[in-house]
């Protein structure tokens, strides 16, 4: 069976959490562990990030109220798209945006790698997708946007969790 | 709703213990990061206790608020504590090698 589902959402940092949500439901009938779901999330969540505030450069509300640079509260008109399909225990998820994009996508994966080290980005996002998911893929055109492209299979995890 | 408070952050003998919100991303990491850091300019706190007790979800912004206070406090001998983290939490921390820099209390 197939199961298809899509969210497209303004590109500000509040939607994070409802983005790796929305996913979370949207597989949930499957019944996976909660550790699936936390890898889900985490992916889910450094995606969607990396399009806020890489592709559509928004910091809006980043920081403490009150006193925000300028920088941080105007927000680049910009949305995200998060598509999910499910075929039977598969769970592929497509996180899209139209961004500024990347010169080059293999610098942008090295572990530690971040161009924006004064928000103290770790440099982790993509060695999270690539831990938690089955497989990850990156296209990114600069000027025109990202697109990052997962997968996971459901329904393994299952025996970690007795354990523990 | 989940957003940290003022009461979350407590200085302890030399010591500054910070209590984190049920879901650590990058829209909340900035608000942490920020405040962590007035405290540590203001009192003369030597280590850093970053308590997971109410954190369910944690993802690479975590990292960088735990890997940018010990860059701050390291240098002075200061060391960074998680305590009552889970097994998912447990788990992201050492995906990330933060392990080798962070002691892991209960």
């Amino acid at each position: 069976m197939k199961n298809e589902m899509e969210i497209i959402f303004d590109a500000v940092s509040d939607n994070e959490s409802f983005a790796r949500v929305a996913v979370a439901a949207f597989v949930s009938h499957l019944n996976p562990t909660l550790e699936e779901l936390a890898d889900i999330k985490t992916a889910v969540s450094e995606a969607v990030t990396n399009s806020i505030i890489h592709g559509y450069e928004n910091l809006y509300g980043y920081g403490r109220p009150g006193r925000c640079p300028a920088s941080r509260k105007e927000t680049n008109p910009g949305k995200v798209w998060v598509r999910c399909v499910l075929e039977g225990d598969l769970l592929h998820i497509r996180v899209t945006d139209q961004g500024r994009g990347m010169d080059n996508v293999e610098q942008a994966m090295e572990p530690l790698f971040t161009t924006k080290p004064e928000l103290e980005r770790s440099g982790m996002g993509f060695a999270f997708m690539e831990a938690f998911m089955d497989d990850l893929e990156v296209e990114s055109t600069p000027g025109q946007g990202t697109v990052v492209s997962m997968t996971k299979k459901l329904g393994t995890g299952g025996w970690i969790e007795g354990e523990e | 709703m989940d957003q940290v408070m003022a009461e979350d952050f407590q200085v302890i003998d030399n010591c500054l213990m910070i209590r984190l919100p049920e879901e650590i991303d990058h829209h909340r990491a900035g608000y942490i990061s920020e405040t962590a850091d007035r405290y540590l300019l203001r009192e003369e706190v030597q280590n850093v206790v970053f308590d997971f007790e109410n954190t369910r979800f944690m993802d690479s912004s975590g990292i960088g608020i735990i890997m940018g206070r010990y860059r701050k406090i390291s240098c002075f001998g200061g060391k960074v504590y998680a305590v009552n983290a889970d097994s998912q939490i447990q788990r992201i921390l050492r995906v990330s090698g933060l392990y080798r820099i962070v002691e892991t209390v209960k």
